[in-house]
């Protein structure tokens, strides 16, 4: 049988050491250990993106890796956006276009937005469909979260 | 108009903040010390005897605190009306679908917990199963219920006029037979509870969009009065009816835990369970015959509803009305007659959805209509321009509309360049462009049976910050932001200074809950009837203040003033200190109710208002239809939405997109696939959701009608972009492919072979 195992990781910034089970999940990790209820589980399969985070500049559903995975790694979850009381521009831009309805879905969607933006500043809006194509959002219909996206982009290139 | 600073207004979600930060909890994100976790053990047939359940093994895992079956509830049963309670908080004597919860475990964390649920022992006789509705009213089938003949859980009848006659004197009858899909609110976030019950009674936060339905089930269930059920509502992940509007096997199953063991227990479905177990639209047969006179004028129409209810009745009475007291509206219909029977079946329960049994049968009716037009050589537009009601008017079953934007709405379709154009962007093989049309209505502010009135609160604080509480609840519509708008507005303040309490049942005032689209119209009214009783009680302090008439005070930008002499000004925070000084104990407190939502219909015949207003929603669909793999692609939808007057429009137009999204999966995509009872696809890649790269884009254009019966003229905005999605779907991939589909939802694989038999019928 494995063992649990000490992991290193920065997540939103901060260093943690954390003792974790082989068979624990980052999410689990995330949303117990930590207590970063932000990212949600929602179908616990990797299918409807609830549980995306950003694990070395990359998107990942949270629920399909293992904690130990995270070693060494830098991690971005939801509460790891806002600087202090200022909210993050694509943060601010959900909240203006009404890029949410229930929120469950949403701090997901706004990590792969992020994901999406820090590697493309200018997407097209075909673009901006295919980043969030792995986040199911059932309240929406999409079209204010591509319109918030388009926006967020606007404000961050440093246009209005 | 009136000249409103709030009301009207695009003001952002007052949940937007914390809903972007992740600071909004949600039920799954409360956990508690010493917290345990509950888990079902699922019956693994379909229909079966319970002949005996050997809960000692789990009992005896470490780390297992307690296991409860269905004989720790003592019989008791919960349901919509009285005479249709028939569901357990568990099974105790038959299972009646596949994966009916029939015993439960609390244990320290949810490993040991979903490992104990495997060590109850269950011993059954498996029994024959029904799953076809048609097939289970037939003489001598497999019964649900012993008792209940041919299967038959709920029937409802209307007749009104002479539909012979109607169809004897019409140019032209037809009759088809539809058919509406197997599908599933779609909620993401799966049902969810921590419940404690200690010497205050049981404190529950509970995801629900209806908190008052499980605050009466548990007083019910454990016989304790109300005051000893406290609900508290935390962020609601989506609801859309069914079953966050109910209680559930976890509800009820957590709270004895809870009693048993003296901790905190919780429990949250997985998607697996969600989508196996939790309660589904309403599959339906419809056999519609409709009669037309030769300049399209429809003199009659009746229709046979045949619904797939199930293992359980649910709100399932309900939803047979409103199949058929809706189908009188949006268009003038003389003769009307209705038989919908709601039978059961060994599938998992069918409960409400947005749209709720009005969506069924407009789809057939808007469809049929089309299809007669077409034989008529009549345009689309004009078979419906024709047939349209126009405020006011009353239907042959008493509903009465007093605002209807339909014409109006039609007319805008009709004149914009998506139908004007259409003949030119017919496209050329393998893809052919359609475009299709609908107009369609719901009811708002629903008047249903029981008790229907909202109450509010509106609390002064001495800063002139005010407290706003509500039973109403916000599943994700955007109703604490219109009403948070309503009670700024009345009060000459903003947003910023009205806190709106989330549902606290110990706290806020009863409600009936979130569906029927009534917490804009309802609730709303409450919140403008309690916000004015404060305003004029400091209008009363001020007037004799100022020596003014109390009349005179005006509350507008937090300033306070008297008409006509403007030096007479205070800011509104300085006035709310001075009254709530003004003497010993002064206590400024307004309270506010609706009375909408009271009349009393007539719920066997059919007869009276479901609504207190209703919206109209016309639409304009294109889609494109690859003719040799049958993908359909939904390219533009523009929605003409009267919902009287939008109190915020970004949010109504927010809640069109969302309903006409989730319609464009029930139209095409999204389907169950059952067998004998089990759920083929219960997860989320094989039952079909819209992603972002399936959805058209959507306008929406605002019809503005003022209904006199809603808040600054409201009605409904979230559910009437629901029942107009599926027809224009249908109509345009009709107008791309030249056939009909009358079967949800219209997969490939039916356009594939429709276009082959059409092929093979010309050659």
């Amino acid at each position: 049988m494995m063992e649990s195992k000490q992991i290193r990781f920065v997540i939103n910034g901060h260093p943690h050491t954390l003792k974790v089970s082989p068979w624990r999940t980052l999410l689990e990790m995330i949303r117990e250990d930590l207590q970063l209820t932000g990212t949600k589980e929602g179908c616990g399969q990797g299918e409807c993106g609830s549980c995306t985070v950003i694990m070395g500049g990359k998107t990942v559903n949270s629920c399909l890796v293992l904690a130990m995975e995270a070693d060494g790694q830098e991690i971005t979850t939801i509460e790891g956006l806002a600087d202090g009381e200022v909210l993050h521009p694509i943060q601010e831009s959900f909240v203006e276009h009404a890029g949410m309805q229930c929120g469950f879905c949403t701090p997901g969607m706004i990590m792969s937005a992020k994901a999406l933006l820090d590697k493309n500043p200018s997407p097209s809006e075909k673009e901006i469909r295919e980043g969030i194509s792995g986040n199911f959002c059932r309240c929406t219909g999409y079209t204010k979260i591509i319109e918030s996206i388009s926006a967020a982009a606007d404000v961050m290139k440093g246009g209005k | 108009m009136e000249d409103y600073s709030v009301i009207g207004k695009r003001i952002p979600r007052v949940d937007g903040r914390v809903k972007v930060t992740g600071e909004a909890r949600f039920a799954a994100d409360y956990s508690f010390p010493g917290m345990l976790w509950c888990k079902m053990a699922r019956s693994p047939y379909a229909h079966a005897k319970i002949l005996n359940i050997d809960t000692s093994r789990a009992e005896k895992l470490p780390g297992v605190k307690a296991v409860v079956t269905g004989k720790d509830f003592h019989g008791w049963k919960w349901g919509w009306m009285p005479k249709t309670r028939d569901e357990g908080p568990l099974a105790d004597d038959r299972v009646r679908y596949l994966a009916e919860a029939v015993a439960a475990v609390a244990a320290v964390d949810e490993e040991t917990a979903e490992e104990a649920t495997e060590l109850i022992k269950v011993d059954y006789e498996e029994l024959p199963g029904v799953f076809d509705p048609e097939e289970a009213m037939k003489e001598g089938a497999p019964l649900v219920y012993d008792h209940v003949k041919n299967n038959v859980s709920w029937e409802f009848h209307m007749d009104f006029g002479d539909v012979e006659k109607a169809f004897r004197e019409s140019d032209l009858v037809r009759e088809d037979r539809f058919e509406t899909g197997r599908v599933i609110t779609g909620y993401l976030e799966p049902p969810a509870a921590v419940a404690m019950w200690d010497a205050s009674g049981i404190t529950i936060w509970a995801a629900k969009q209806s908190p008052y339905f499980v605050y009466r089930h548990l007083a019910a269930c454990f016989n304790l009065p109300l005051n000893k059920v406290r609900v508290i509502q935390p962020f609601i992940g989506g609801g859309f009816g069914g079953t966050k509007n109910d209680s559930l096997a976890g509800d009820f199953c957590a709270c004895l835990f809870s009693r048993m063991t003296g901790k905190p227990v919780k429990f949250m479905y997985n998607m697996e369970e969600v989508l196996k177990t939790c309660r589904r639209r309403h599959n339906m047969i419809i056999y519609n015959k409709m009669g037309m006179k030769k300049d399209g004028a429809i003199t009659g129409m009746q229709s046979r509803v045949i619904a797939d209810g199930g293992g359980h009745t649910a709100i399932g009475p309900l939803t047979m009305y409103l199949t058929g007291c809706m189908s009188t509206l949006p268009y003038k219909l003389p003769n009307f007659k209705h038989d919908a029977y709601r039978i059961f079946t060994n599938n998992p329960i069918s409960a409400a959805m947005r749209g709720h049994g009005v969506t069924h049968t407009r789809f057939a009716a808007e469809i049929q209509m089309e299809m007669m037009a077409e034989e008529l050589g009549i345009d689309p537009v004009a078979i419906r321009l024709k047939n349209a009601i126009e405020a006011p008017h009353e239907t042959i079953n008493k509903v009465t509309v007093h605002s209807c934007g339909l014409s109006e709405g039609i007319k805008t379709l009709a004149e914009d360049p998506a139908w004007k154009d259409r003949e030119k962007k017919k496209g050329s093989a393998p893809v052919a462009h359609g475009v299709g049309l609908s107009g369609t209505a719901y009811l708002g502010g629903a008047r249903q049976r029981g008790h229907q009135s909202c109450g509010a609160v509106v609390r002064l604080c001495e800063d002139g910050s005010v407290d706003y509480l509500t039973g109403a609840t916000d599943c994700g519509q955007g109703s604490d932001t219109v009403l948070v708008q309503v009670v700024a507005e009345e009060m000459g303040i903003g947003v910023e200074d009205v806190d709106i309490k989330r549902v606290d049942t110990a706290m806020t005032p009863c409600d009936a809950g979130s569906y029927g689209s009534r917490v804009t119209v309802l609730a709303g009214e409450a919140a403008q009837k309690a916000a004015r009783d404060v305003r004029d009680q400091l209008a009363e302090f001020a007037a004799e203040q100022w020596g003014a008439k109390p009349g005179d005070i005006v509350f507008r930008d937090r300033q306070v003033f008297v008409k006509g002499s403007p030096e007479k000004t205070m800011p509104f925070h300085k006035l709310a200190q001075a009254a709530c000084y003004s003497g010993s104990g002064a206590v400024i407190l307004g309270r506010g109710y609706s009375k909408y939502g009271i009349e009393v219909l007539d719920f066997d015949k059919g007869i009276g208002n479901s609504g207190t207003s209703y919206s109209f929603t016309s639409q304009l669909s294109e889609v494109d239809v690859d003719l040799e793999t049958g993908f359909v692609k939904a390219t533009d939808f523009v929605i003409a939405h009267d919902c009287g007057r939008p109190l915020n429009p970004i949010n109504v137009e927010a809640q069109n997109q969302g309903a006409a999204i989730q319609a464009l999966g029930q139209t095409l995509y999204e389907q169950f696939k059952m067998s004998e009872g089990k759920t083929l696809n219960p997860n989320l890649v094989d039952y079909k959701m819209p992603l972002s790269l399936d959805t058209p884009d959507i306008r929406v254009i605002d019809i503005l009608t003022d209904d006199p019966d809603g808040p600054y003229g409201a009605k409904e905005a979230s559910e009437g972009a629901i029942v107009s999605t599926p027809p224009s779907v249908v109509s345009a991939i009709h107008d791309a492919t030249g056939i009909w589909f009358k079967e949800q939802p219209v997969t490939p694989e039916k356009i594939v072979m429709a276009l082959k038999k059409k092929k093979e019928k010309k050659g």
